[in-house]
């Protein structure tokens, strides 16, 4: 083995704090992270979702505790906080969606996959997905 | 389709995720089509919606069958999605095993509590 394969660096651990902090992120590689964290957050919230789903159309009387819900809280939990993590899923819903879209748009068509569209692309779910959570989020809070 | 069984199994090689890779395409697409005709009954209702426009929308059989479907096909999509992150980011393999043995039991368990949502509608 000659003296430089041997000294040959090997960075198989990366550091949360100190390694992480210094990557420079492309709008491609955001899209990309929070893909799975939109998606991780869905999975996590997925019983609340269910919850959602079941008092929404199970009854009448279930209808109003949904409402209630969303208004005035349920249990120990103030309204606004569960209208905050439904914000979330919004949020959520709609990045994972439009960063869906862009994949498989990437999946079918060949001239899609090069540099600027990557980044024209990102760029583009980030406007839709965030655009629309806060038309949605000004709904859902009230604003108008 | 690469045979998985057998004595004849393949076990390394090109095709070997596509499977994976296939399904969550397809169950992305029928979830994409599903919010589309959800959203299309929302907007195009007459009024403000109270309870009795929201069941209806999931009471029809068509939608029963087609929300059956979607259900199926989240979690199987979120698993093949989970699953992924988890090959990646957790390297103990009984760490790894255990959050994949709850990675199950939570879809499973989500899936079957939305189904019978449906069902008894």
């Amino acid at each position: 083995m000659t003296e430089l394969a041997k000294k040959r660096p090997e960075f198989r651990n990366i550091n949360a704090f100190k390694d992480l902090t210094t990557y420079r992120m492309t709008p491609a590689a955001w899209v990309s992270i929070l893909h799975r964290a939109s998606g991780l957050i869905m999975f996590l919230l997925l019983p609340f979702i269910i919850w959602m789903f079941d008092t929404s159309v199970s009854s009448e009387i279930s209808f109003a505790k949904f409402s209630a819900a969303f208004n005035i809280g349920i249990g120990f939990v103030p309204g606004w906080f569960i209208k905050l993590v439904a914000l979330a899923l919004i949020w959520s819903y709609l990045h994972h969606f439009c960063a869906g879209l862009r994949h498989l748009w990437m999946d079918v068509s060949h001239s899609a996959v090069n540099k600027q569209f990557g980044k024209t692309s990102a760029l583009s779910v980030f406007a839709v997905s965030i655009a629309l959570a806060l038309v949605l989020g000004a709904k859902l809070f009230g604003l108008y | 389709m690469s045979v998985n069984y057998g004595s004849k199994r393949v076990v390394v090689g090109a095709h070997y995720g596509l499977r994976d890779w296939l399904s969550q395409r397809v169950t992305a697409v029928l979830m994409a089509l599903f919010t589309l005709a959800l959203l299309a009954q929302v907007i195009f209702s007459k009024g403000p919606i109270g309870y009795d426009k929201w069941a209806g929308i999931f009471s029809a059989q068509w939608m029963k069958v087609l929300t059956f479907t979607v259900i199926i096909s989240l979690a199987w999509h979120a698993w093949v999605g989970v699953r992924e992150v988890l090959m990646d980011y957790i390297k103990p393999v009984g760490l790894r095993l255990a959050l994949q043995v709850f990675t199950i039991v939570w879809l499973v368990g989500c899936a079957g509590w939305g189904i019978q949502v449906l069902w008894r509608l």
